[in-house]
């Protein structure tokens, strides 16, 4: 289980983060929704410990991440980023099986090729792509690389960035079902941020809505359609008037 | 009482960048004693540094050499001094201009391009991958790097002494007509170990100072294009800087007495 209580986080005079709380239970996807700047990617970085929350608290499984116990939760966690984040420099097989390649979780590099394999045929890429480099694929194959990446130690977590973006709309939802079946699969606590309501739909147990740096709604995806909020239902029926402001 | 404002507000950013800095520059260091470490990586890097500098610093040594001959000839002549040409020439290159010039054709070769990298990928989260994946950059990025620059610029400054040397040879011998033999033994009679040393040693921090100024500007480059752009241009002109300053306190270490 994932809990945030009270998380804060301000640059300067802008304060992103407001007190967010948001209770994530082992083994479901919640999916975090909000507008642009409202600071889903800032919520995520803490979480991971990327940024230092100025306030407040991030226990997963019941135990607190920062200092010495953060590296122990890298060991169980995955991440695919907004960009696939790959490795230019490495083949797209030593990408996936980066961890398997180096650090504590170090293996045979045979055995660790073959983990790379078995995960990229997991997200429908053949053996043929293991020896390109990154930039020699597509949008759509390097998110597949990118998960294959974030699942290649079977992660008892994992976050999706924006998983859909630069998509069209076939591949969006080829990335949507993978991420639906892995995460089913793998039984994995999942944080998705996106915008894209295709997703919410597909990948979400919960969802929750950021507004100005506070989670406004939160609840079962069952739920979302129906909830009398104004800001949920403006934001997912994508209106341009109020009460969210919008710059025309 | 605005210009002293302005005036303390720049002192105060720039002992707080020095303070960056020096913070970076321990923490590579004390990589140094802690696993775990990237071999490949390392030897991804001194290839990348040593072996591929090689052409370019050749060819800077060598023009330089020969220039530097025709300087002293001409120069000596004015008070007939010619025959100095040798010794000069194998001074100058060893003490200062093979280290100086490798140590700024690396900061425009090697300190750009890993500023570049480096930038780009923070720019593509390509960093914060490396975090999630329980690798930490300092450790897998900036350590390689550093360690390589600063065991691979001794090698290079030397072949860029020799061959610094034999260009001054060269345009003795072909243009200026001095006997081949006696200009090797001058050169070979006129250098001292200290010489040798400080060439090697002032490499050696050259090359420290160039990957260490391309790893520190590339992990805090700003977003975008322009910030890669931003930080490969610091990178350069603040390890160019550094390398002269380091040179002149070298040299004043090794031979003020």
């Amino acid at each position: 289980m994932i809990e945030l209580t009270g998380v804060m986080k301000a640059f300067g005079s802008n304060e992103v983060l407001r007190g967010v709380d948001l209770t994530v239970p082992k083994g479901e996807s919640m999916v975090v929704i909000g507008g642009s700047g409202t600071g889903k990617s800032v919520l995520l970085k803490c979480v991971l410990g990327l940024i230092a929350p100025d306030a407040g608290t991030i226990r997963i499984g019941g135990r607190d991440v920062s200092g010495a116990a953060h590296a122990a939760f890298l060991d169980h966690f995955g991440m695919l980023f907004q960009g696939g984040a790959l490795f230019d420099s490495l083949p797209v097989w030593q990408n996936v099986a980066f961890r398997l390649l180096r650090g504590s979780l170090k293996r045979p590099k045979a055995e660790a090729r073959a983990v790379a394999l078995d995960k990229l045929r997991r997200v429908g890429l053949g053996a043929d792509v293991a020896d390109l480099h990154p930039a020699e694929l597509s949008g759509g194959m390097q998110k597949r690389v990118g998960l294959a990446r974030a699942i290649a130690t079977d992660p008892e977590i994992i976050f999706f960035d924006e998983p859909t973006t630069g998509l069209d709309p076939i591949m969006a939802g080829v990335i949507n079902d993978l991420i639906r079946e892995i995460v089913v699969e793998m039984g994995a606590t999942a944080i998705t941020i996106t915008h894209d309501m295709a997703s919410v739909r597909a990948i979400a147990d919960d969802v929750a809505m950021l507004h100005r740096g506070k989670v406004r709604w939160c609840g079962p995806i069952s739920e979302m359609d129906a909830s009398p909020d104004p800001y949920l239902d403006q934001f997912i029926h994508g209106r341009a008037d109020e009460p969210i402001e919008t710059l025309r | 009482m605005k210009l002293l404002a302005e005036l303390g507000a720049w002192a105060l950013g720039a002992l707080a960048a020095i303070g960056r800095l020096a913070i970076f520059t321990a923490e590579t260091v004390s990589h140094l004693l802690r696993p775990p470490y990237y071999p490949r990586e390392f030897g991804q890097a001194l290839i990348q540094i040593g072996w591929f500098s090689l052409p370019v610093v050749g060819l800077t040594a060598i023009f330089t050499g020969g220039a530097l001959a025709l300087q002293i000839f001409a120069g000596g002549a004015r008070f007939n001094a010619e025959a100095v040409v040798p010794q000069i020439v194998a001074i100058g290159m060893v003490r200062e201009l093979g280290p100086v010039l490798v140590g700024l054709m690396i900061a425009a070769r090697v300190t750009s391009s890993i500023a570049a990298e480096i930038a780009t990928m923070k720019v593509t989260e390509q960093i914060d991958a490396l975090v999630t994946l329980s690798t930490n950059p300092m450790k897998y990025l900036t350590l390689p790097r550093v360690l390589a620059a600063t065991l691979a610029m001794p090698v290079l400054v030397g072949v860029g002494d020799i061959i610094g040397i034999f260009g001054g040879f060269l345009v003795g011998v072909e243009r200026l007509g001095f006997n081949a033999q006696v200009y090797l033994q001058n050169t070979v009679d006129f250098l001292e170990t200290r010489d040798i040393v400080s060439s090697l040693v002032k490499g050696a921090v050259f090359g420290f100072i160039a990957a260490l100024l391309g790893c520190y500007y590339g992990m805090r480059s700003g977003r975008g294009a322009m910030g890669v752009g931003r930080a490969t241009k610091g990178s350069v002109v603040a390890a160019a800087v550094l390398i002269l300053a380091a040179n002149f306190l070298l040299t004043e270490a090794f031979f003020s007495a």
